[in-house]
């Protein structure tokens, strides 16, 4: 057991971790960007009424958020300890630093995926503070009665700078997620001539279309061109 | 007949292991384009022998791009620009007139300086120490062709085989990772009947004491395979982390 746990910390241990968590975690992105498309109708009842589906799992969602928190935390904690194994393992970097070219694959989001998580990790937090633990506006469809998101949605990106903020930070997630999910494969020992330059075009086809939709809903909002908010927020 | 160069070099100098380095400038006129670049700086050390300074210490031996002893980032790149070439074998006719070239140690804390541009790639001799014996059987030798191996396992065994030992990969990692190294050195039994018996213990050993030289981990940046002198490829790090992987369900 305790040879098991050494091999699950080793370098390919942790990198197997980070990789495994990492995908699930992609899974959650996939998931919450089409449960977004809701957003972009001009009526708010079918997006509010997948969140109240949602929220009526109960105890269910709560389990489901334990464990993508675990993921989130095993994720972070082999990321931070990659970072901090590469520090260690070159203490005096090169006065010049260079790029070797094609087949490399070093890219600005391969170099950066630290501080691209980090700035993640502020938005998770930002953004359940905003949204889940935020002000609860009620309405009623079909007589019942839910939380009104449809509304604090299109309050909080009414807000420039808020908009600004959850727009830098989708490009940053599209950064990583350029890098990180090939990597996830490789990470897991799936490589193969023909399938991995197919993954790693498929993973910038992804990271692009997947941070251009998250992008394209706060800005959506903001412009409003269907005059969606003023009926959103009048109707108390 | 090709000009001759003049290069303004910028060399890492350090007098011993535990010493403080730093970039030193140097002036070089009529540097040959045919030149190799271990050979300009030869040219280099005579001039500065003949001015009564200390020579600048750098490994080579085999000059011919097969023994694995040269190594030098040149210019940020390990190895330098030519692809697939050791230093040994990179001409200087791939350099401007009047360019500035930096000259630098591999850097890795597993590969400590020893003197100026030389470093000590022990670390790997303790990494390839710890992968053990492939178990055949000793005597006379053995028939050509008694173990069939399928022609594509084979040549994806000597492509791993090829490994020089140089580091380059080590060098060029932004995590001064090992992983080209080990993965070329555990593909290239893993990949054939003989080394079937040990392959799992083998890839654990090896990235064990990997790990325990203080290298950093794998980020997948697949720089190791752009300065590879023998363009390894990182199928073989791929290869040894199912090795490894599998290895914990044994």
């Amino acid at each position: 057991m305790a040879e098991e746990k050494a091999k699950l910390w080793s370098s390919v241990g942790k990198k197997a971790l980070m990789a495994v968590t990492g995908l699930l975690l992609v899974t959650f992105v996939i998931e919450h960007l089409l449960g977004n498309l809701l957003l972009f109708t001009t009526d708010p009842d079918p997006f509010n009424k997948y969140a109240y589906t949602l929220m009526s799992l109960g105890k269910l969602l709560i389990a489901v958020e334990l464990v993508f928190l675990a993921f989130f935390i095993l994720h972070m904690y082999s990321g931070l300890t990659v970072y901090l194994s590469k520090r260690k393992a070159r203490p005096d970097s090169y006065r010049k630093s260079g790029n070797a070219g094609n087949p490399s694959k070093k890219t600005l989001s391969s170099t950066t995926m630290i501080i691209s998580g980090l700035v993640l990790l502020v938005f998770v937090a930002i953004h359940l503070k905003t949204f889940k633990f935020g002000p609860h506006y009620t309405t009623f469809v079909d007589g019942v009665e839910m939380r009104d998101l449809y509304k604090l949605v299109y309050q909080t990106f009414a807000q420039p700078l808020y908009v600004f903020w959850y727009v830098l930070s989708m490009v940053i997630l599209g950064l990583h997620l350029r890098h990180g999910v090939w990597s996830a494969f490789q990470s897991l020992g799936l490589h193969h001539h023909r399938f991995t330059p197919a993954i790693y075009t498929f993973a910038l086809i992804f990271a692009v279309v997947w941070a251009l939709g998250f992008i394209a809903m706060p800005i959506w909002i903001f412009f409003d061109p269907l005059n969606v908010r003023q009926d959103v927020l009048n109707l108390m | 007949m090709a000009t001759k160069l003049s290069l303004n070099l910028q060399i890492w100098r350090q007098a011993g292991p535990d010493k403080p380095g730093k970039m030193v400038d140097y002036k070089l006129n009529d540097v040959s384009p045919d030149m190799s670049f271990l050979e300009m700086l030869d040219v280099l050390n005579d001039d500065l022998l003949q001015k009564g300074e200390e020579p600048v210490e750098f490994d080579n031996d085999c000059r011919e791009g097969i023994c694995g002893m040269c190594s030098l980032v040149i210019n940020g790149v390990a190895h330098g620009p030519q692809k697939g070439t050791a230093t040994c074998q990179l001409h200087m006719r791939k350099f401007k007139d009047g360019e500035t070239v930096t000259i630098e140690p591999f850097r890795a804390k597993a590969f400590p300086v020893v003197k100026d541009l030389v470093v000590d790639r022990g670390a790997f001799d303790r990494i390839i120490a710890a992968g053990g014996y492939i178990s055949i059987n000793a005597g006379g030798a053995p028939d050509a062709n008694a173990i069939p191996i399928p022609k594509e396992y084979a040549d994806e065994a000597m492509d791993a085989a090829a490994c020089i030992g140089c580091g380059a990969c080590v060098a060029a990692c932004p995590n001064a990772s090992a992983s080209l190294f080990v993965s070329a050195k555990i593909s290239q039994l893993a990949l054939l009947p003989q080394g079937q018996p040990e392959r799992y213990r083998r890839a654990t050993s090896m990235v064990a004491q990997m790990d325990a030289e203080g290298f950093g981990d794998c980020s997948n940046h697949a720089e190791c395979e752009a300065v590879c002198p023998k363009e390894i490829s990182i199928a073989h790090i791929a290869r040894m982390k199912r090795d490894y992987l599998r290895s914990v369900f044994k």
